[in-house]
């Protein structure tokens, strides 16, 4: 059994919008022996867009008290993130700690009225690289019992599970981490050459016409390219590409219906899971395509 | 004329990351890597070379670091290895503590306005609220307009349990100590913008 300090974010949270991301990460970490202490009274990382609000203290702040939480509770345990955002604010937020003295000095004035204090040394790693990393590809395919044979997918890694800081020192251009997650669930990786192309992340909100053209563009390649799902490490991913396929369709003039799936689920759905324990149910379009390994 | 070096003086100093303008060599693959060039007006490239320049009020009342989606193409790709997507939202906060930003820019509003204003009440992002804030900002009637347009998506995201019919949700625990801590960031962040 492998443990971890656990962050999940709000997306994570119990009825929000990766809840699926978050019960097949739960069940996934079941069945490969790992254990996730989530930090008692997380708070909000700022996501991708805090800067306009919080500008840099405040921003760093949020993540800084989460890292006061974790290492008061958990002490320097690795803490694992699934949410591209919260792995990228918590790894940029420690770095600057550790780097910069002044923005250390401040964060500590504001964390101390907290009753709270960080100086570094909490290292953020995305489930994924615990995977690889910890784990590796061979134990993940000896776990598989139910091949997903014949299942094309497209492997859509996005931006922030990828850029600025990397996965395990894969390619920022071409990675192929997904690839070999796939591949080892037993299905195939199709060709996709959207793989790291941006879905307009948090500007869906604010500039949908402009964010679905993009996404337009990611769902028409991967359906070009044979897929029969998407597959994704990324909340942000996850949703725009599900949730906005119906608006895409009236304002775009597509006919898009391809169920948008997390790496989580193809693994626990291949390692014997059941459809509720790969939370294959909380589609909003319904991942036919793998009723035949359920 | 002699160039005014104030403003790139001041946004070297005030804005994050801003001192890395210096070193940008106006080569433009931070241009052709942004995936929402169609949208602007000027490329990164331009806007470093237009603070260097002096243009104060084109470039902190332009809308064009405002279309940044934080994909960080830039950044990687940068051959020099500026930080871009930093400095942009260093320079997108900037004009908004100067007050030159339109108010009504779609982003600088939800992140500010909605987004900022959500996760600091409680804590943490409350979904719900977050997209009635947005949808209704602009009142009921295109509120109801853009809420019926995503009906499908809403009820399915009900349906499978992605999203809380109650839009209110608690406070975190330690909200008080949350929000001292908070405000006296705000305070330290306020003197060093103001430093001279």
């Amino acid at each position: 059994m492998k443990e971890y300090t656990f962050f999940p974010g709000c997306s994570s949270e119990h009825n929000a919008s990766a809840a699926n991301m978050e019960n097949s990460v739960q069940a996934m970490c079941r069945l490969l022996g790992i254990k996730l202490n989530e930090i008692d009274d997380w708070n909000c990382c700022s996501a991708s867009i805090g800067y306009a609000g919080g500008g840099q203290l405040p921003r760093m702040a949020l993540s800084a008290r989460n890292f006061a939480l974790a290492q008061k509770q958990k002490g320097n345990a690795d803490l694992v993130a699934t949410c591209a955002a919260c792995w990228l604010a918590m790894r940029e937020t420690n770095e600057r700690i550790e780097t910069d003295d002044d923005i250390k000095k401040n964060i500590n004035t504001a964390l101390a009225e907290a009753g709270l204090s960080y100086d570094g040394h909490i290292k953020t790693r995305h489930m994924v690289e615990v995977l690889i990393e910890d784990f590796g590809w061979d134990a993940l395919k000896a776990k598989v019992t139910k091949p997903l044979k014949g299942l094309k997918v497209a492997g859509y890694v996005g931006c922030q599970t990828n850029r600025p800081f990397g996965v395990c020192g894969d390619s920022y251009e071409n990675p192929t981490y997904l690839d070999q997650m796939i591949e080892a669930t037993g299905a195939t990786a199709v060709p996709f050459p959207m793989k790291v192309a941006c879905c307009g992340g948090a500007l869906m909100f604010s500039e949908p016409d402009k964010s679905c053209v993009l996404t337009k563009q990611i769902l028409q390649s991967a359906v070009d390219n044979g897929a029969d799902v998407i597959v994704t490490p990324c909340p942000v991913c996850q949703l725009n590409l599900e949730v906005y396929q119906g608006k895409i369709n009236t304002t775009l003039n597509t006919n898009f219906n391809i169920p948008i799936l997390y790496y989580s689920q193809l693994f626990v759905l291949s390692w014997g899971g059941s459809w509720q324990d790969a939370a294959l149910h909380q589609q909003v379009i319904p991942a036919e395509p793998l009723r035949r390994f359920a | 004329m002699a160039y005014d070096l104030t403003f790139a003086k001041d946004v070297y100093k005030k804005s994050e990351m801003g001192h890395w303008i210096k070193m940008c060599m106006q080569c433009g693959v931070c241009a052709g890597s942004c995936p929402l060039r169609a949208h602007w007006q000027h490329s990164p490239r331009q806007l470093f070379q237009m603070v260097r320049a002096g243009k104060r009020d084109e470039v902190l009342k332009s809308s064009d670091m405002w279309m940044c989606t934080s994909c960080y193409n830039c950044i990687v790709r940068c051959p020099r290895n500026l930080p871009i997507t930093h400095i942009i939202h260093g320079l997108a906060r900037y004009a908004e503590t100067e007050k030159m930003t339109d108010p009504m820019q779609p982003t600088r509003r939800f992140a500010v306005e909605v987004f900022w204003k959500n996760i600091t009440a409680t804590g943490r992002v409350g979904e719900a609220m977050l997209t009635m804030r947005l949808y209704f900002q602009d009142g009921i009637g295109s509120g109801i307009q853009k809420a019926l347009e995503m009906k499908d998506s809403a009820l399915g995201m009900l349906k499978t349990r992605r999203l809380n019919p109650i839009p209110f949700r608690g406070k975190i625990k330690g909200y008080d100590g949350f929000a001292k801590m908070l405000a006296k960031a705000a305070e330290l962040e306020s003197k060093l913008e103001n430093k001279e």
